[in-house]
């Protein structure tokens, strides 16, 4: 056995080739050739290929891009329908009311796209601008210099079996090495957690707060489609208590995007996401719409909501954050994509000065990148919505109405800033179990069948990448205590609890069906599971999420 | 020896096939593609080949668009030495196909061309057949086991109609491969690195002078009916009682 690691080296490791990732990568290549600087580039990716695990609405604010790339449209990147008529509509369960959208919310201007596409198009341009790019490569473990300061990452064992045996296919991951190591995870990082643990770079601010975001593509009939067209919807059918909402957006080809966004800082054990964006769909508002039509593509993915309050600390020695790994997300907005771009184009702009003013790099902590982010439009965008969120604590009409007032009278400016109040699942007991939905197979669909449009590969016979810390815990806590909430929560049914005749209850998990969209490592009532990266290339397939 | 592998950029086998709303075909913009699955098969079998024989070359071939030219780079990946893209935006069916590969043949001049035994998105399995017909080569089909035995002569064992055939043949030769013959190994990063190094030539199928003009024309696409959904019943007695009432079948 070969037990020395292959390896490496780099000037810059980027993990992630998200929106955050993949600019970050351009704008270090761009500035680089201007300066006329050597500057050598490489981007891990969990995922098959780049997109393949993106999944987002998406409406885009076009500013980064358009720093980045002036003359986008003629290099052909894949933005092709405009924001044409935009509603915020409040459901009730038969009906809806219109509500104001508030100007800073308004989407005049902005795009309505397939995120994964653009990152593909991202990364043909930051692969003609010589950086390497790895799809199917996670980064699975941290290397540590002996100065305490990140040093490079490992990626992912291959062709190990379930029992962490090595079989015939065995390829030993690789160590990588750079001299600054940017995570640009999305959100909850299998990394980043890791990272923000060990220098506590949480310390300062608010705990994190995350939603889970399900989503489906739908070809409907010609004569409902309305290209351009997008609502986002508060109210039903989620309980008063709980925050999100929905958005449909209108996008090209009798393709429209369709989703509900629900906090995972909800109490109710019963509750599932998933059911109730099912269910989301029977409205009749929506229903007119997707009638006749054809669900094509299903996914699932947290993000993340703490926003301004809950921003952690964006340097450490050996490395940065960006993204949404660090939380760079405009919550009210339901958009993330310009910030986590622009906190990539930030951050490369730092690190740039970093290399430039340090020959020996001696001092590993590129502190500009923290700075330079709080003179930037985003930091200024990210106070003003800074409160909408934690007013919803206070419950759907206090929020909604606290929003208003946030936004047209304060424009985001008021003094104060509202807390995030930690909350816990509560324990079974306490809550009313709710009536086991039932699916039509036509709008409403049970989860099997959902993943099965994720287009997931996932070799079975490899170690489970949902890891336990305590195998036991899975009954004594979350059976006993909470009725297994995973078995609601996670939105591709991984999850089951198992009775059989004469053995105990017990917990199965069907990693295959994985969508990587992280709520168990967040949501577990004692924390419990740890979410790691799989094998290269597991997980969905998603073409245009 | 001079290894030649034909291979075939495909919808991914984890991707799930939607049919277009027009009927007109399989709707494949933005999925993903990938080498297909039995090619893979063929690639590995020429690098155990080469593992026993080091001064062979390998080479593998792609016919098609522009954007065919990413499945040479994951076989040249997987240790391939160099590739060749014959360039063309003609739909190419099986025969035209044979006869591009043909004149590869005559130029390069190999001792062995390695199939993968189909492709996973039309199934036709005529490629290898017809290359060998082409070339008037020997020709060994759904192989499932290879044994170099000599400068010009390979054992191979082959799946037919109820069991296994040993067949001993005489180079140059085409054989495709089954399924069982081997497991393909990962990529590695290195030598993903290592490919982008490697050779490749695009040769345009009109400098051929090949009539690739399709000669299929495909009326329409439809979709395999649903699958009715599984039940699960409790005992027997419940089995044939469902049977009775649903299918007639007793
Ligand atoms: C349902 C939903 C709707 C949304 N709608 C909008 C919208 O309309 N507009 C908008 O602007 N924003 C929207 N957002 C938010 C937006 O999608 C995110 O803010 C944005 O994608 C964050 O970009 P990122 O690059 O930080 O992370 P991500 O997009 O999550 O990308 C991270 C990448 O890193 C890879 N990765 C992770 N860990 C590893 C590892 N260890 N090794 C290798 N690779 C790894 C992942 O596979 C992924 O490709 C939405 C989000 C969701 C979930
Ligand atoms: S197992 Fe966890 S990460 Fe995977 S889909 Fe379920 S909740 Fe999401």
């Amino acid at each position: 056995m070969n037990s020395e690691n292959e390896s490496i080296s780099f000037d810059v490791l980027i993990v992630g080739a998200g929106p955050a990732g993949l600019s970050a990568a351009i704008r270090l290549k761009q500035q680089a050739k201007k300066l006329q600087m050597n500057l050598s580039v490489c981007v891990l990716e969990k995922a098959s290929e780049v997109g393949g695990h993106i999944i987002s609405g998406a409406i885009i604010e076009s500013r980064v891009l358009s720093e980045l790339f002036p003359d986008w449209e003629n290099l052909g990147a894949p933005l092709y329908t405009k924001v044409a008529q935009e509603f915020f509509l409040f459901l009730t369960q038969a009906s809806y009311f219109k509500l104001p959208i508030p100007t800073q919310f308004s989407n005049n201007g902005n795009y309505i796209i397939s995120l994964g596409k653009l990152c593909r198009w991202l990364a043909l341009q930051a692969e003609s601008l010589g950086v390497e790019i790895f799809p199917g490569f996670p980064a699975a473990k941290l290397l540590y210099s002996s100065d305490g300061s990140v040093k490079g990452v490992v990626t992912a064992d291959m062709g190990l079996d379930k029992k962490n045996n090595q079989t015939d296919h065995y390829q030993q991951g690789i160590e990588i090495y750079a001299k600054q190591v940017i995570f640009a995870e999305g959100c909850r990082g299998s990394l980043s957690k890791q990272i923000i643990n060990k220098y506590k770079l949480d310390n300062q601010s608010e705990d994190q707060v995350y939603g889970l975001g399900l989503k489906e593509l739908w070809e409907v009939q010609e004569s409902n489609f309305e290209e351009g067209e997008i609502f986002h919807t508060v109210g039903w059918p989620l309980p008063a208590d709980v925050y999100g909402g929905s958005f449909l957006y209108q996008l090209e080809n009798n393709i429209i995007s369709i989703g509900l966004v629900v906090g995972l800082d909800y109490k109710n054990t019963w509750l599932s996401p998933y059911d109730l964006f099912q269910q989301f769909k029977s409205h009749p508002y929506i229903q007119k719409i997707i009638k006749g039509g054809k669900r094509i593509s299903y996914g699932a993915r947290t993000l993340s909501e703490g926003g301004f309050q809950s921003l952690p600390k964006l340097t450490f020695p050996g490395g940065m954050l960006i993204g949404d790994s660090a939380g760079f997300l405009n919550v009210p907005k339901l958009k993330g994509t310009h910030m986590a771009m622009q906190s990539g184009v930030v951050a490369a702009d730092a690190l740039i000065q970093h290399f430039k003013g340090n020959v020996n790099l001696a001092n590993k902590e590129v502190i500009g990148y923290g700075k330079q982010i709080k003179e930037n439009w985003m930091w200024d965008e990210l106070y003003r919505a800074r409160n909408i969120k934690p007013a919803f604590s206070l419950g759907l009409k206090t929020g909604l109405l606290y929003s208003a007032f946030d936004s047209y009278v304060l424009r985001g400016m008021g003094v104060w800033t509202l807390k995030h109040k930690h909350v816990y699942l509560q324990r079974k007991g306490k809550t009313k179990k709710s009536i086991s939905p039932e699916y039509d197979g036509i709008i409403t669909f049970e989860r099997l069948s959902s993943v099965y449009l994720s287009n997931i590969h996932h070799i079975e016979d490899q170690p489970c990448h949902l890891q336990l810390k305590d195998a036991t815990k899975a009954i004594s806590i979350n059976y006993k205590q909470y009725a297994s909430p995973e078995e609601r929560y996670c939105p591709a049914g991984v999850y089951k609890i198992v009775k059989q005749p004469n053995a105990e209850v017990r917990l199965q998990i069907d990693a295959q069906n994985c969508l990587h969209c992280k709520a168990c490592d967040i949501k577990d009532p004692s924390q419990n599971i740890n979410w790691v990266v799989p094998e290269g290339g597991s997980g969905p397939n998603y073409a245009m999420m | 020896m001079k290894i030649l592998i034909p291979i075939k950029k495909v919808l991914d086998p984890a991707v799930h096939v939607r049919v277009k709303s027009d009927e007109s075909g399989v709707d494949i913009t933005n999925e993903k593609m990938s080498i297909n699955p039995f090619d893979e098969i063929a690639i590995e079998a020429a690098l155990q080949l080469k593992e026993s024989d080091a001064t062979s070359e390998l080479i593998a071939v792609t016919c098609g668009a522009d954007d065919a030219v990413s499945v040479l780079y994951s076989a040249m990946a997987m240790g391939v030495d160099r590739s060749i893209h014959i360039s063309t935006d003609m739909e190419l069916q099986p025969l035209a196909i044979a006869k591009l590969l043909a004149r590869v043949c005559i130029t390069e001049n190999p001792s062995l061309v390695i199939c993968g035994k189909q492709a996973i998105d039309d199934d036709a399995s005529q490629v290898p057949q017809m290359l060998a017909g082409l070339t008037g080569w020997s020709q060994a089909m759904f192989v499932t086991e290879i044994e170099n035995k000599s400068e010009n002569e390979l054992l191979v064992t082959t799946e037919i109609d109820g069991g296994l055939e040993n067949l001993k043949i005489t180079l140059p030769a085409v054989i495709s491969t089954d399924l069982r013959l081997n497991t393909p190994r990962y990529i590695t990063l290195m030598n993903i690195m290592k490919a982008k190094k490697k050779q490749l030539d695009v040769i345009s199928s009109d400098s051929l002078s090949v009539d690739v003009e399709p000669r299929l024309q495909t009326l329409k696409v439809v979709p395999a009916p649903d699958e009715r959904e599984g039940e699960i019943v409790n005992n027997v007695d419940e089995l044939i009682i469902k049977l009775k009432e649903r299918t007639r079948m007793i």
